[in-house]
């Protein structure tokens, strides 16, 4: 049975023969056809995983070599695979959610012509194999590869509706904001090869393993590890690189769920979980990961307030729940940033498919002032969406509560204002969501108009079923994780994850760095008691307040700030945008034409004026042209077979 | 026995197309005639690719000590088979592209081929600048009797640039001759030459701008905008995918090794020029209009990034220069391809005129999408592994204490590229149909196959470049054993 870890290259293999097969055959294949070949590679691709995991859980871990990619003088690059137990997760929660959102994208996009539907399985599909490169590489090169193979198809999938020139500026404005980060993590790369010769795992790690004492806080491992984080502010939409995520929501529905909730934008907690060596010795760093996460977790809380798209709600709220994660990294809590990772995972696709059902059920409408009072007409998806909003509040026993839980706890024992505003971040995304839900679900159905007297719909199988296993999911995936204060031993997650963690623990002791205190049990249950109410006494508020009267209205004052997202995209294009193009023209129109050339024109000038030939030459007659030059050859030879007599 | 034959083909059959006077005809023979050439080349990179076959020495001008020299090394191996790719694909990819007298367009075409041919093979100095003309002049008539409205101007200012480099070029190589050991133009004597570093510090800069205009390399580049718009297309082809190459080729082969003291004194000043360059050329890049103008720009940008990478001295920048000049001539081959059907059904290569393409013609947008995702350099495409080895190598040259700041600075236009590739992605092909693109109709079998063919090498040299990167290792080695140094303390 070890052996199956040998067969690790079928996971990506199969999303790329399901893109090739429905690529190249788009305009042959039937959409059922499609669809099937489409969600099929993918549930091969969960099995594959499944049992790849079972095998991992046994402690059977390995790297998978697949050809030599790139060698040069000292420096080898093996495209090979990494089987282990993060990799293993990640590769369980790609192929689970992402086979549930293919299924799901079955009925969803059944409107989309033949071909275009087959191109829309085709881009998600290479989305799924570029993800599970970017988990599965056992170097940072393979890991690049996925890094910007994922970047790729979400640009392709934000502007599937291409048409549309909004979608397409939302597309072209992810792809660059994404390159941006990516410069970043090139240039770390670049630095890690100067630095230990190699971009291997298990040799950069064991390098710095055996260095730590020098390397810790050194200018080296600052510089990786920022520019690393750079890069993940950029795929993981961070402060200052997040406001693509919002505009992304152009997209598909499911292709938010999946690639700009559930996978693509955890990468970044991804790539810093796996270099948590790294960031074990750069401690300046974690105070930057730190505070950019809690900022850009209370930032974004504060736009969801007055969202009224109800897929911007969620999109505020993922880069909100994203800052939570990078908070945790930054208060070395590896392995609740991962677990976080996998509950928002599961309750965030939710929430988004949930919101797609809305979407579809209302004829494509997707303001939430025009609902209301839709727990009626859509059950099932108005039941898996509560359960969603519970779950993302922290309210126990469902699953955020113990991920969120596990970093709100790290983060008191690294400084209480962490801890503050974590809470207070808490409830206002209890809030939001009870905002959201309450103005699209309870009340009185304000839709008539738009949906010209129809009512709107529940939606069929093929997307209530995967919204009832990811509700499910959602209430117990937290279960994996209960904390020590609760139930002694029942933190299976953090068991399983300790091969992955332990060389920080170890690195960390050596150099007898300050660990955080783990705050007592008493303290433990006070901080929870605060977060749950805090979660409880915003939910009842909201319900109470936008169940009865939505905002309907324009918002003013304040809230107006906060609907117009602080103006930070007009910031952008003011000191940003504007002065590159405004460069740009200066370098085209005046240092271009006028310094350049006319400097070079006048050098010619000047020659044409002295030289006879030059003018003989601007004649025109091609024939002596072309009679001279074949002259001048052969005078070289008659010359030369002349003189040699 | 190779090398020989890959420059007396295209020879021999362009001189033959002059009196070809059916343009079908000739069309047809120089088609045959590139075919053969791309056998040859095959071959010596194959069955035949044997120390014996890749060499050839014969007698030429004796009394000048200068000799008909030519070989293969793998440098030379890799770019002659770009030339030899290169010209069947344009023959195949402008098939349908009429021309006024076309004997003369293509006999020319065919002796351009035949001077590239021997500027990548010579290993004679007197030998190298005969080839250097012979490829250039061809190249000048193509562009002025058969470009654009703007020609004349255009061609002259072309015709100032290289005249100016060519001559420079002359007296260097007769100051390195003058002090040979034995009055020879052969390579190795070269190497040999007893110059003093005052001596190499003015030598270089002759050497170095005729290979820089030739890149081009800021701020000696304005003729290549310029030239690239008005030439015909296929012409471009040749000018931007494979002549360009000459000057990097003249610059590792002619340059770096002959002097490497000035090479490593001038080092940072080239690698600033270049990194400038690169910015420079990106930000104009960005307000183009001009489908040809802005790939012209972008290919400023990409060769300012390999030149840079050569002057800073490390194996794994020089590998990366090795397989880039490769890629970067069959992806801007593509984008030209790309060009030309469009200009050729809508009449315009203004962006702002064009749009829809997408809806009306999805196999030419596939095709242009996966060029322009190997012109940003994406991850398993071709351009990525040069990206990647020319960034790594200046990022950690051991002789330029400035490299970390050149590839930061330079990383600067992997976000350019990114956003005027797009951009015109997006102007180009997606939105709605123009009044000039309602009618357009999908590519046709012949630019589907040379498109198919360059997407496929786009993909498989971004998979496994080993071959690739494991034929020009030698060369590698060999150049830089030369050209590192003793520091002077």
């Amino acid at each position: 049975m070890k052996n199956v870890i040998q067969l690790v290259w079928l996971i990506p293999l199969l999303p790329l023969i399901g893109f090739l097969i429905n690529g190249v055959f788009r305009k042959q294949l039937s959409k059922s056809l499609t669809s099937i070949i489409g969600s099929g590679v993918i549930l091969g691709s969960f099995v594959v995983s499944l049992l790849i995991f079972l095998q991992v859980k046994q402690g059977h871990t390995g790297v998978v070599d697949l050809f030599n990619f790139i060698s040069v003088g000292k420096l080898s690059i093996p495209f090979s695979f990494q089987v282990d137990q993060l990799s293993s997760i990640f590769l369980l929660v790609i192929t689970g959610v992402g086979f549930l959102i293919h299924v799901y994208s079955a009925a969803y996009m059944h409107e989309e012509e033949g071909q275009h539907y087959a191109r829309y399985f085709a881009y998600l599909n290479l989305f799924v194999f570029s993800m599970l490169l970017l988990v599965l590489g056992s170097n940072y090169v393979i890991m690049f590869i996925g890094w910007e193979g994922v970047g790729l198809c979400s640009y392709l999938l934000i502007g599937y509706w291409f048409k549309n020139v909004d979608y397409t500026n939302a597309a072209k404005k992810a792809f660059v904001m994404n390159r941006i980060g990516d410069l970043g993590f090139l240039l770390a790369i670049f630095w890690i090869i100067n630095q230990f010769g190699s971009v291997t795992y298990s040799n950069v790690f064991e390098q710095v393993a055996a260095n730590a004492k020098t390397l810790h806080g050194s200018a080296a491992i600052i510089g990786i590890t920022l520019l690393l984080f750079v890069g993940a502010t950029g795929k993981s939409a961070q402060i200052p690189l997040y406001t693509w995520l919002p505009d992304a929501m152009a997209g598909p529905t499911p292709v938010s769920a999946l690639i700009h909730a559930a996978t693509m934008v955890t990468a970044g907690i991804y790539m810093i979980a796996r270099s948590n060596i790294l960031y074990t010795l750069a401690p300046s760093t974690n105070t930057v990961v730190a505070i950019v996460g809690l900022a850009t977790a209370a930032f974004a809380a504060t736009i969801a307030l007055k969202q009224n798209d109800i897929k911007k709600v969620l999109a505020y709220s993922t880069v909100s729940q994203l800052g939570y994660m990078f908070l945790g990294l930054g208060v070395g809590a590896y392995t609740g940033a991962v677990f976080h990772v996998m509950t928002h995972a599961f309750f965030k696709a939710l929430l988004f498919l949930g919101a797609g059902s809305v979407i579809h059920g209302m004829h494509h409408e997707q303001d939430i002032r025009h609902m209301g009072g839709l727990k009626k007409y859509m059950p099932i998806t108005h039941l898996t969406f509560l359960l969603g909003c519970i779950a993302i509040a922290g309210i126990p026993p469902f699953s955020g509560f113990f991920s969120k839980d596990e970093i709100l706890a790290a983060a008191y024992g690294a400084n209480k204002i962490y801890w503050i505003i974590g809470v207070i971040t808490a409830g206002m995304t209890a809030f939001y969501m009870f905002r959201l839900y309450a103005t699209t679900f309870l009340g009185q159905f304000r839709g008539g108009e738009h949906l010209h007297g129809h009512h709107p719909h529940e939606s069929p199988a093929a997307m209530t079923i995967p919204l009832i296993v990811l509700a499910i999911l959602s209430v117990i995936g937290g279960w994996v994780g209960i904390p020590e204060v609760l139930m002694p031993n029942a933190h299976s997650l953090e068991h399983f994850l300790d091969p992955i963690f332990k060389r920080s623990a170890e690195v960390a002791t050596q150099l007898h760095l300050h660990t955080h205190d783990h705050p007592d049990h008493t303290t433990e249950y006070i901080l929870m008691g605060v977060s749950v109410g805090v979660a409880v006494i915003a939910i009842f508020y909201a319900v109470a307040r936008f169940s009865k009267r939505p905002e309907l209205g324009e918002p003013t004052g304040f809230g107006k700030v906060l609907a117009n997202k602080w103006y930070v995209d007009e910031l952008y294009n003011a000191i940003i945008v504007k002065p590159l193009n405004w460069l740009g023209k200066f370098l085209n129109n005046f240092v271009e034409r006028d310094v350049i050339d006319w400097t070079v024109n006048g050098v010619g000038k000047m020659i044409s004026y002295s030289s006879r030939q030059v003018r003989l030459l601007q004649s025109g007659q091609v024939g002596s042209y072309v009679l001279l030059m074949v002259l001048g050859i052969l005078a070289f030879f008659v010359i030369q077979f002349f003189v040699k007599k | 026995m190779i090398p020989v034959l890959l420059i007396v083909v295209p020879l021999l059959s362009g001189l033959a197309a002059f009196f070809i006077k059916q343009e079908k005809g000739v069309k047809t023979w120089a088609l045959l005639s590139t075919v053969i050439t791309l056998v040859v080349s095959l071959l010596g990179l194959t069955v035949l690719n044997k120390a014996a076959n890749l060499h050839a020495d014969a007698e030429w001008l004796p009394l000048l000590g200068s000799r008909f020299t030519v070989g293969l090394d793998g440098m030379g191996q890799v770019l002659c088979l770009l030339t030899a790719v290169a010209f069947p694909i344009i023959l195949v990819a402008t098939w349908n592209s009429t021309y006024k007298q076309a004997h003369n367009f293509y006999a020319f075409m065919l002796l351009s081929q035949a001077g590239l041919m021997g500027v990548f093979l010579a290993y004679d100095a007197l030998l190298f600048y005969f080839f250097w003309e012979l490829a250039l002049i061809p190249a000048y008539f193509l562009c002025s009797i058969w470009g654009g409205e703007k020609r004349i101007p255009v061609t002259f200012k072309f015709f100032v640039y290289t005249f100016i480099g060519s001559l420079l070029m002359l007296v260097g190589i007769i100051y390195i001759y003058l002090h040979t050991p034995d009055q020879s133009f052969a390579l190795d004597a070269f190497y040999k030459a007893t110059l003093t570093n005052k001596e190499q510090g003015w030598i270089f800069w002759l050497f170095f701008i005729a290979f820089a205009i030739k890149m081009p390399v800021f701020p000696f580049h304005t003729w290549q905008p310029d030239a690239y718009e008005q030439s015909p297309t296929a012409v471009t082809m040749v000018l931007s995918g494979v002549m360009v190459k000459m000057g990097l080729f003249g610059v590792i082969r002619w340059l770096a090794p002959v002097l490497p003291m000035a090479t490593w004194l001038n080092g940072d000043t080239v690698a600033l020029l270049s990194v400038i360059g690169m910015i420079y050329a990106s930000l104009i890049a960005m307000q183009q209009d001009d489908l040809k103008r802005l790939i012209a720009y972008s290919s400023i940008a990409h060769m300012g990034l390999m030149c840079m990478a050569i002057f800073v001295t490390s194996e794994q920048g020089m590998q990366g220069v090795m397989i880039q000049m490769f890629n970067h001539g069959v992806n801007i081959i593509g984008m030209w391809i790309v060009v030309e059907l469009i200009e050729r059904q809508t009449g315009t290569r203004k962006i702002s005129e064009l749009g829809g393409l997408a809806q009306k013609a999805p196999g030419l947008t596939i095709m242009l999408v996966i060029v322009a995702l190997a012109n940003v350099a994406l991850p398993l495409t071709n351009a990525f592994i040069g990206e990647f080895l020319l960034f790594t190598g200046v990022f950690n040259s051991t002789v330029s204490k400035n490299s970390h700041w050149f590839a930061a600075a330079g990383g600067i236009t992997i976000i350019l590229s990114a956003v005027y590739t797009l951009n015109m992605i997006q102007k180009v092909f997606y939105g709605n149909t123009s009044s000039l693109t309602a009618s357009f109709k999908d590519i046709r079998f012949n630019e589907r196959l040379v498109l198919g063919i360059l997407v496929i090498v786009i993909v498989v040299i971004g998979v496994y470049p080993r071959p690739f990167l494991a034929l020009t290792q030698e060369t590698v080695d060999t150049i830089l054993s030369r050209m590192i140094i003793k520091q002077p303390s």
